[in-house]
């Protein structure tokens, strides 16, 4: 190694050190640990190696609960969330007077504390012995009857989980969406239009394809903070997730790690271990997807 | 196709807020363009040129005033119904799409009974793209071509719809100047084999003469003068157009015309009738100036001599000269002080030599006596 790279590997060792000690050695421990079988958090010993932790998990309802809630989120809210930031962002685009104003009003979810939001979603859904909750008023006054959306069916959850989910990302999609729009060159528009273009096909074969590539970005963003969900369900249902059947993975290893049925490092580390191979192969495949679609678009 | 503008004025409103006034960017424009010529609008930037095309293209909506497409009023159509195709200065090519695909995508607009067939529109596609010579190019993307390749595809694009007019903004003031060149005379021979009236913005006095049957000449809003090239050359109606057509510029003195002499300070250049006498400006070609130790009238004190090979650049200074100095062009084999006094004199060729009233800066027409 001559004297120029060692110096280069010097200025990096800091960095290098605090990435090793805080990341990557965790990793390979959770790793570690989801393959000890039988570990005892008192004595801090296992009895052996293999793959039972993750049989466990898998065969866990309370871990599939969790799989099921987990992908609901994901598939309805990523593209629904994303689809509507850019139906907002193309209108925000579009006009002229306030568009400062209600800019300021869409992004305003994004610096409001997520437990914060929560506790309005309560207020706005939950059935409480004083009151039906505002949402059950207005379905009421729709002569509809009321439903508990905090403690009732299944689906009733999942529709708030998802409404509260949604609201929640989408400050951040329409910021970048704008962002997006806007940087589209103006002459192009002047060009489809001398052309000839209709407004539909502008946006389906010159605005779409201009933004593809945000749009992608959003859509992978997404997808890993939808798996990786968690506080979101907290704010709403309470820490006590498995009992409202609302849980998530990532909810499912933290009660794994510290809930009330946890210290189980095994369990959580193999059921960390198994959602890094569903981000990652969904990851992989949008990405796939995305250098396909840009391919396609040559055509 | 001929086109008529009548009374043609757009407004806008002013960007100063406290100003209530609206900005006039064209004032009052009434002129006719013949079918099937190629036809600039020249002048500096700002003088509405590009806001004259974009309401010719339909992209702008004139506040005052008519546009008629032969006998047919466009005044309120869109630009798609007008039949007009427009090369912009950055080409707005679509990026993400090949040559091909930019050049088909006005065609694919089509709808109802133009509706084209795939190998119809393949056909028309390339056919533009022999015409502006980029068959072998269809495959790329814009990204992946030189700027005067690019103005190729945005000129195909344009004709693909053969349209009645064509449009170019500002179409070389993108490329480089060598490519400047090839280019102008690429759009003069695409517009004889097509035949398609073309209208070319440019701020580019020489680069409007090379290439136009007819120059408009504007300035602030202000039609100045229509016509040939060489005739607005060569009889220039006011001082600016005077100023603005020619390289080197013309120059420009204080003169006045006394008992039958045009005057320069104290030289007497030239004897003429036909106008009183009065304080005037005199604008003298560069190529008006002949050498002549004898018998030149007008005695410039010579500052320097610039060889350019086919003739020679005489720079000079003169006490009625406005601005820095008087520049000649004579022929290489002139020479401008043959006894190294320090001046030259000079005389003139009458046609090259212009007068302008001090007020209005029009023309004043005269004659030698």
């Amino acid at each position: 190694m001559d004297k120029k790279s060692m110096k280069g590997w010097l200025y990096l060792l800091p960095a290098a050190v605090f990435l090793i000690a805080f990341l990557v050695y965790p990793l390979i421990d959770v790793v570690v640990y989801s393959f000890e079988e039988g570990y005892n958090f008192a004595s801090q010993s296992y009895s052996g190696h293999g793959l039972y932790n993750f049989s466990y998990v898998l065969h866990d309802p309370y871990f599939l609960q969790a799989v099921k809630n987990t992908f609901l989120i994901v598939i309805i809210t990523v593209p629904l969330s994303t689809g509507l930031a850019l139906l907002i962002s193309l209108g925000l685009n579009a006009i002229r007077p306030l568009k400062e104003l209600y800019q300021t009003i869409y992004f305003l979810p994004y610096v409001t504390n997520t437990l914060a939001v929560g506790l309005v979603f309560m207020i706005l859904f939950k059935k409480t012995p004083y009151s039906d909750g505002f949402v059950n008023m207005l379905i009421g006054a729709f002569g509809g009857s009321g439903v508990d959306f905090i403690e009732g069916p299944y689906w009733a959850k999942m529709f708030v989980m998802c409404v509260y989910t949604i609201w929640i990302v989408l400050p951040f999609k329409i910021l970048i969406l704008t962002s997006a729009l806007a940087s589209v060159d103006p002459v192009l528009y002047k060009a489809a239009k001398v052309d000839g273009t209709t407004p539909f096909r502008t946006f389906w074969k010159i605005t779409l394809p201009m933004i593809s590539p945000m749009i992608s970005y959003l859509v992978i963003t997404g997808f890993i903070g939808a798996f990786k969900a968690y506080a979101d369900e907290v704010a709403i249902f309470g820490t006590n997730l498995n009992a409202a059947g609302m849980n998530t993975i990532v909810g499912y290893v933290y009660d794994m790690l510290y809930g009330d049925s946890g210290g189980y490092p095994s369990y959580a580390s193999a059921a960390a271990l198994i959602l890094f191979a569903i981000v990652f192969t969904i990851t992989v495949i949008n990405l796939l997807f995305e250098g396909n679609a840009s391919i396609a678009n040559q055509g | 196709m001929r086109i008529v503008l009548e009374h043609l004025t757009k407004k806008f409103p002013n960007r100063d807020k406290k100003i209530h006034e609206d900005v006039v960017a064209v004032d009052d424009f009434t002129f006719e363009i013949p079918d099937g010529k190629l036809v600039s609008l020249l002048g500096p930037s700002g003088c509405g040129k590009s806001t004259t095309l974009n309401m010719i293209c339909g992209l702008e909506k004139p506040t005052g005033g008519k546009i008629y497409f032969g006998e047919d009023d466009v005044t309120d159509l869109p630009p798609e119904n007008r039949g007009v195709g427009m090369v912009f200065q950055s080409y707005a090519l679509y990026p993400h799409l090949t040559v091909r695909g930019n050049i088909l995508f006005p065609l694919q607009n089509l709808k109802g009974k133009d509706k084209l067939s795939k190998e119809e529109m393949n056909r028309r596609a390339d056919e533009a793209a022999k015409l502006v010579q980029i068959t072998e190019l269809m495959d790329r993307k814009p990204s992946e071509m030189s700027g005067g390749q690019q103005q190729r595809v945005a000129i195909a694009r344009a004709l693909v719809r053969m349209p009645k007019v064509l449009l170019l903004d500002e179409p070389l003031s993108n490329l480089d100047a060598r490519l400047r060149l090839q280019t102008r005379e690429e759009i003069r021979r695409i517009q004889k084999e097509t035949k398609i009236t073309t209208i070319f913005v440019t701020h580019d006095q020489e680069e409007a003469m090379s290439i136009s049957d007819m120059m408009v000449v504007m300035q602030a809003g202000v039609l100045q003068q229509i016509g040939k090239p060489q005739e607005i050359y060569d009889d220039p109606c006011n001082l600016f157009v005077a100023k603005f057509l020619g390289t080197p510029p013309i120059n420009v003195f204080e003169g006045r015309v006394e008992n039958g002499w045009l005057v320069i300070g104290s030289d007497r250049i030239l004897h003429i009738r036909g106008v009183e006498d009065r304080e005037v400006y005199v604008g003298i070609r560069p190529e008006a100036f002949v050498p002549d130790e004898e018998h030149g009238p007008l005695v410039c004190d010579l500052k320097s001599v610039e060889v350019m090979g086919r003739d020679t650049s005489v720079v000079s200074t003169h006490a009625g000269i406005q601005g820095l100095c008087v520049r000649a062009i004579i022929p290489s084999d002139a020479i401008a002080d043959p006894n190294g006094d320090g001046k030259v004199r000079f005389s003139l060729k009458p046609k090259k030599v212009h007068i302008f009233d001090k007020e209005s800066e029009a023309r004043i027409p005269f004659e030698l006596a």
